[in-house]
């Protein structure tokens, strides 16, 4: 399997803030690779320096074989980038940003007018072809940016956020158009915050404040949580987490509707005789039960319980 | 090829979105022309018709002569008459009159022992440009027709070459040329990188193979059209309206001013390789221009400048493009001999490119 991006201990500060923290990074070609993590994670931080835009302060990247920053024009050839703003022409019409974009990529002029019809056809774009981008909605827009960076075929797409700015429908649309991208061979790497869209990954890696705090296919994550899940239904969840904040062995609590998801140390005996005890004051009828964990769940231990300790030992000190 | 086709598909989206700019696009028509009627019609620095008062001690015919022969040259008005000295120079403090005359009671000897002056002429210091008009009304041979005194023959023929009627606006209106140039060009430029930076499109922009040279020069482009057409427009309605005249070739005139934006946009393209914001770039487009207009010649001569003023316009493109399309338009001076600035302009170009150039880079670090 060869490796579209291979990056060792990348690292990037901005003055005192160190933004990604010695970053490992094997993405395997033909595959979707999720970048998961809450802003300012390191998300774009990584992504532009994988395309040249910023110069790692140390470690090495390697992408579609070419060192980056160093061959990042021979790079650039190859590469399709949909930053995390629209960032095509308001004053431009859907059309002529395409074929703006594909001259930029110096396409022939046959080439040029196959491909942008191809692309308007594919990202459905024909009804406003001739509208002005900045007159499109969120998810029009995304489709003309998915549009034009893949004008010239290339073999590595970084998407930064795409669907930030997209409805759940356009969401969908845009990942099948993702996975048409990658059965003809195209790599992927794409950031989001959204579970959902973590779990379509191929693989995926979870980032907390500049470091990966979990690597592998979202079905492993899962598997191999470092936490027990416990699910518990009760008429008043307030109570119980009220009972619960505090008690050792409970790491963090997570709201799911009408049921709490606790997730409790791995190394404890009993979970659910220990929350049965805690809870019978509280809630008698309450059902405990140790459940499978979600990527939310693998989210949340991944990175908020790193977090923990180091507050703790901050407060000691 | 490929090169120029990249440069040649930046140049043409900028002209686009040029044309779709509606007021910008008004703006490259309607300031030139703004401008070139304020400048043209209200800077003069022949003067007329300023306010006088008179303190006439004499009250003679020939008193009353003098003072009449004074309104004749229409250089001053009489509006207000003092009846003492002290009233003369309140009525002066208070502004209303800018000159103030003082005929001695003793008039007509002192004219024909002329030994001594007859007329004190009081000048209002505070206000530019009126010493030369001082000047000119009192070398004025005011007792030609009293035929008292001898005729005096001038020293001097003075014949002002090139502007024979000396009118300011064959003065001024060439020398709009690369005022104007340098207000739209420094600013249209130094805001069009920056434009692109603050929405976005920069950082899609410089991970695409697009080169610097390609992207920087391809933005240039059609702002030199628009010099062009910038340049043609002055020279035509200053030619129409203020009967400049046009003695020099005009092949000569369109290189010089194509040296000109070119520098002028590489100044620009410069000042958008530091700022941040359109803002900023507005300002720092402001600052150099400031000096631009004052230190270039365009309306005060240098010889009166000192000489760290001096040295600040000699770093000034417009300052040597004055020189030449002055040169050009008013003398008929050619190129060739216009050699010396349009060298320096070329300079200023170059190291104004080469850093704009090294300045810019294809990441946002």
């Amino acid at each position: 399997m060869t490796l579209a991006i291979s990056a060792r201990s990348l690292t990037r500060h901005f003055g005192a803030v160190i933004a990604v923290d010695g970053i490992d990074l094997d993405v395997p070609r033909a595959q979707i690779y999720g970048f998961l993590g809450p802003n300012g994670s390191g998300k774009s931080t990584t992504i532009r320096m994988l395309c040249g835009l910023l110069v790692p302060t140390r470690g090495t990247a390697t992408v579609l074989g070419h060192s980056v920053p160093r061959e990042a024009e021979t790079v650039r050839r190859k590469l399709g980038y949909m930053t995390q703003r629209f960032s095509l022409w308001d004053d431009l019409t859907v059309t002529e940003n395409l074929d703006f974009m594909c001259r930029i990529y110096s396409l022939d002029r046959a080439t040029r007018r196959l491909r942008t019809e191809d692309r308007i056809r594919t990202y459905d774009l024909g009804s406003f072809a001739g509208r002005r981008a900045g007159t499109l909605s969120g998810g029009q827009r995304q489709r003309l940016a998915l549009a034009a960076a893949t004008l010239h075929d290339p073999e590595l797409l970084l998407l930064d956020e795409p669907t930030s700015a997209v409805d759940p429908q356009n969401r969908r649309d845009f990942w099948e158009s993702l996975f048409a991208l990658v059965a003809h061979g195209t790599t992927i790497l794409v950031s989001t915050h959204y579970m959902d869209e973590a779990e379509r990954c191929h693989r995926l890696a979870i980032l907390d404040r500049g470091r990966i705090a979990a690597e592998g296919e979202p079905k492993q994550l899962a598997r191999d949580i470092d936490a027990i899940v416990i699910e518990i239904e009760c008429a008043d969840l307030t109570a119980v987490r009220r009972a619960l904040a505090g008690v050792p062995a409970v790491r963090s609590m997570a709201q799911l509707g009408r049921r709490l998801h606790v997730l409790m140390r791995r190394d404890a005996t009993d979970p659910e005789g220990e929350l049965r005890a805690l809870l019978a004051a509280h809630c008698a009828e309450a059902s405990i039960e140790r459940v499978g964990a979600t990527l939310e769940d693998v989210f949340v231990a991944a990175t908020r319980l790193r977090t923990e300790p180091t507050a703790a030992g901050a407060r000691a000190a | 090829m490929i090169w120029l086709g990249r440069l040649l598909a930046i140049a043409a989206k900028e002209t686009r979105q040029l044309a779709r700019d509606r007021v910008t696009f008004g703006m490259i028509i309607g300031v030139p022309i703004l401008q070139m009627l304020l400048f043209g019609y209200a800077i003069n620095f022949d003067v007329r018709d300023v306010d006088a008062v008179v303190l006439d001690q004499s009250r003679t015919a020939m008193s009353r002569q003098l003072v009449g022969d004074l309104q004749a040259t229409q250089v001053i008005r009489v509006v207000r008459q003092a009846d003492s000295e002290r009233e003369l120079r309140e009525i002066m403090q208070s502004g209303a009159a800018k000159v103030g005359i003082i005929i001695v009671a003793d008039l007509e000897r002192r004219l024909f022992e002329g030994d001594r002056p007859a007329v004190q002429l009081l000048v209002d210091g505070s206000q530019p440009g009126l010493e030369d008009l001082a000047q000119g009304l009192g070398s004025m041979p005011v007792l030609r027709r009293a035929g008292a005194a001898s005729l005096e023959i001038p020293r001097f023929d003075i014949r002002t070459e090139y502007n024979p009627a000396r009118r300011t606006a064959v003065q001024i209106v060439p020398a709009l040329v690369g005022t104007i140039l340098t207000m739209t060009m420094v600013i249209f430029t130094s805001g069009a990188i920056v434009r692109e930076r603050e929405r976005g499109n920069l950082e899609l922009l410089i991970t695409t193979p697009v080169t610097r040279g390609q992207l920087l020069i391809g933005k240039l482009l059609p702002y030199v059209a628009i010099g062009l057409i910038q340049t043609t427009l002055i020279l035509v309605v200053g030619g129409a309206l203020f009967g400049v005249p046009m003695v020099g070739s005009l092949l000569d005139l369109y290189l010089g001013a194509l040296v000109f934006i070119a520098a002028a946009l590489a100044l620009g393209l410069f000042i958008s390789t530091i700022a941040q914001t359109q803002f900023q770039a507005f300002q720092m487009a402001f600052v150099t221009m400031l000096p631009s207009i004052l230190l270039s010649g365009f309306m005060f001569p240098f010889e009166g400048m000192p000489e760290f003023a001096q040295v600040i316009a000699q770093v000034l493109p417009l300052t040597h493009f004055n020189e030449i399309i002055r040169g050009v338009v008013l003398r008929g001076a050619t190129l060739g001999d216009m050699r010396i600035p349009l060298l320096k302009l070329v300079l200023f170009l170059v190291v104004m490119f080469a850093l704009a150039l090294a300045r810019f880079r294809k990441r946002l670090d």
